[in-house]
């Protein structure tokens, strides 16, 4: 009867430690219950609710339409300019909001990190993830407005969902490395914005990437981002640039993120609990 | 090992409080401003963490702990406040690691540090139960079935469907309560959680936990409630300052620690002069709580006396002083008062300046078990308060020496002498 009791010890581990995905997976059920939670607070008690999703790449759009597209003339590759400038703030709206909240996600959990065993990861992944479904509604609005520009998406829209995956990879990546350091660092907290806010001008939404030439676009796409975005026109709005090569780049470069972000995080996990 | 639910060997757990002092001069200053930035960064990329940056001063919060426990026992652990019972727990919750030593667990863990962890304000009492229950380490459809009995444990029925920041605190925390209750690993390790709701909830949620260890489960408890401790557990675990002191019939380690406790917890305070304008005709000394043998103590026997004592100085010759003090329980009724005026003797006589002790014997078989606050309050009557001084003490009534049923209500439960005549 006590053949299959799970053995669990308990010691100090050092140095770098294994990921544990075997066991995050046994935590999917929390996980899916964090993500659940994330989602239904979110907008509990704004007046705007579920609009905030809408509102935040809309206005943006709106104000670079105005001014680079308007005032600065700045080339879309043959794309309406408020519909180049959106397509690419829907990915990049998701990528941004989970990289804050998640960044922020385990300083914020620091309750439940002092009290309860679950592996950490459970509590950033959730906070990008929970981000999907705002995605999703940024995204209807987006084809709101294809139908309005008459603009039809190729067939190459079948990658959309692979796209997806890049930038919840990168998101994700980039908040393991932050919130990690968060936890000792508030400074991280300070940082967001600013990074942020330099990476939205590191990609090209408000410009298109064939203003560089060969070879800086390709070394230009180390950007995960940019791989996004140029997928992201290239399979709903067909701008001419197929990007295969920075679409390889930007995988990469995302994956590479993500790796390294993912043992970072569990090599100082153990300290969490006890500097949170 | 089939009959072995935790084995803890040789467990240590070291903390750093604070650094030391290092820098000397302005010039050493500015220059580690320019420096340390970049060690500490070389330090981050290598993934250390900042432990080893500057020169700490540690301290042992557990220190060599080693102990057993056999499948299906209930175990207690007991002892004075930073004796390193939370961290003891949170190791074999693996919430923290030890820094030497390993436990080994057989079985699947279920911990309860605090109930309620992770209740989210915004959500319904309905969706917190599912959240709490999937923090807890229930799976979906055990919560699923077992959400009714929650529910009707907790009492809210009502409100089940409003969000939980309209709960009063003892809705909260019943229901919390109830999510935890239902936890049923192979090994369940709690921390306190028996201190919820009022009397009768508290009545229940003890009864829930002495079914826990009767349906053969493993528990390790924690808590200060000697009453419960000696009701539940067999053997009892007794730390002091890190250290395993002793592990025993619980009956044995809990007497041992009440006779014990002298000096180990926070039994007496101590004003500080400087808080107070020298010009008060009184002040406040000390106060503290003593045994019927002069013994200063935290936590006392319910069917003993014991006194409270007051020292205080008087500056200049003052009448009608009266030195007082209130005893509230923990949910804030106020006990009883009583003041060193309510001897006849000392009503309207003049106190030279000097140094005083009030001493107040408090009758026996008479606190119901619990914790209670004391406040001070120096006042002349009808004229002025001098000085007041809110819960600066604490004490625990024990359950030992407790005649009576545990869900005895009324504020106090004073064993009265009665005569049945036929």
């Amino acid at each position: 009867m006590e053949q299959n009791v799970q053995v669990i010890r308990i010691e100090r581990s050092r140095g770098w430690v294994a990921l544990q995905l075997k066991e995050l997976w046994a935590y999917r059920e929390l996980l899916y219950f964090l993500v659940w939670r994330d989602v239904k607070v979110r907008y509990k008690q704004t007046a705007l609710g579920v609009s905030w999703a809408i509102i935040q790449p809309v206005f943006t759009m709106v104000v670079f339409s105005l001014f680079f597209g308007r005032l600065a003339k700045m080339p879309s590759d043959g794309i309406p300019y408020p519909l180049f400038s959106y397509a690419a703030l829907v990915p990049w709206t998701f990528f941004s909001h989970g990289l804050t909240l998640a960044s922020n996600s385990l300083v914020g959990s620091a309750n439940l990190i002092k009290k309860v065993y679950f592996p950490r990861l459970a509590i950033p992944i959730a906070s990008v993830t929970s981000g999907v479904i705002d995605f999703v509604i940024a995204f209807i609005v987006l084809l709101g407005m294809m139908i309005y520009y008459g603009v039809a998406p190729t067939v190459n829209v079948v990658w959309l969902p692979c796209l997806l995956l890049i930038t919840f990879i990168t998101s994700l990546g980039v908040s393991l490395w932050l919130s990690a350091l968060n936890v000792q660092f508030r400074d991280v907290r300070y940082m967001i914005p600013f990074l942020t806010q330099l990476w939205l001008f590191a990609t090209p939404i408000a410009y298109p990437s064939s203003l560089l030439s060969e070879p800086w676009r390709t070394l230009y796409s180390l950007n995960p981002m940019v791989g996004v975005v140029e997928g992201f026109r290239w399979a709903l709005l067909g701008t001419e640039t197929a990007p295969g090569p920075i679409l390889i780049v930007s995988s990469l470069a995302a994956l590479a993120l993500l790796v390294g972000g993912a043992f970072y995080f569990r090599r100082l996990e153990k300290t969490f609990a006890d500097v949170v | 090992m089939g009959d072995i639910a935790i084995r803890v060997q040789g467990i240590s757990k070291q903390y750093r409080i604070g650094k030391k002092e290092r820098y000397k001069t302005l010039r050493d200053t500015l220059a580690s401003t320019v420096t340390v930035p970049f060690q500490r960064a070389g330090r981050l990329l290598r993934g250390e963490g900042l432990e080893t940056a500057e020169r700490d001063e540690m301290i042992w919060a557990l220190k060599d702990i080693s102990v057993e426990l056999r499948r299906g026992e209930a175990i207690g652990v007991i002892g004075a406040n930073g004796s390193g019972k939370s961290t003891f727990l949170k190791i074999l919750s693996r919430i923290t690691e030890p820094t030497t030593g390993f436990a080994d667990i057989y079985g699947r863990v279920g911990s309860l540090l605090e109930v309620g962890t992770g209740f989210h304000p915004e959500l319904t009492g309905r969706e917190n139960t599912y959240l709490n229950g999937a923090i807890l380490g229930m799976r979906r459809d055990e919560i699923d079935r077992k959400f009714d009995e929650i529910v009707a444990f907790s009492e809210v029925e009502r409100f089940i469907d409003t969000p939980v920041k309209h709960y009063s605190s003892g809705m909260y925390l019943r229901l919390a309560f109830a999510v935890a209750a239902h936890l049923e690993p192979e090994i369940l390790l709690v921390d306190e959680v028996l201190a919820v709701g009022d009397a009768g909830f508290q009545k229940k949620c003890l009864g829930k936990m002495g079914s826990v260890t009767k349906e053969g489960r493993t528990v390790l408890l924690v808590s200060h409630n000697m009453g419960a401790i000696a009701q539940l557990c067999e053997r009892t675990v007794h730390l002091e300052q890190g250290r395993l002191k002793c592990v025993g019939p619980s009956a044995e380690v809990v007497s041992a620690y009440l006779s014990s406790s002298v000096g180990a917890d926070v039994k007496s305070i101590w004003f500080n002069d400087s808080s107070k304008p020298n010009h008060a005709e009184v002040r406040f000394i000390s106060a503290r709580l003593l045994s019927v043998d002069e013994q200063p103590l935290s936590v006392v026997r319910f069917d003993s006396a014991f006194f409270v004592e007051i020292a205080y100085a008087v500056s200049v010759p003052i009448r009608d002083l009266s030195i007082s003090y209130k005893v509230h329980d923990t949910q804030g009724n106020l006990v009883f008062e009583a003041m060193d005026t309510d001897m006849p003797e000392w009503k309207g006589r003049v106190r030279g300046p000097g140094q005083y002790r009030s001493i107040c014997e408090v009758l026996p078989s008479f606190l119901k078990p619990g914790r209670y606050h004391i406040s001070l309050c120096s006042f002349i009557e009808h004229v002025k308060i001098i000085e007041k001084q809110e819960s600066i003490l604490s004490f625990d009534v024990s359950e030992v020496g407790y005649p009576l049923n545990p869900g005895r209500l009324g504020i106090v439960s004073p064993v009265l002498q009665w005569k049945v005549i036929e």
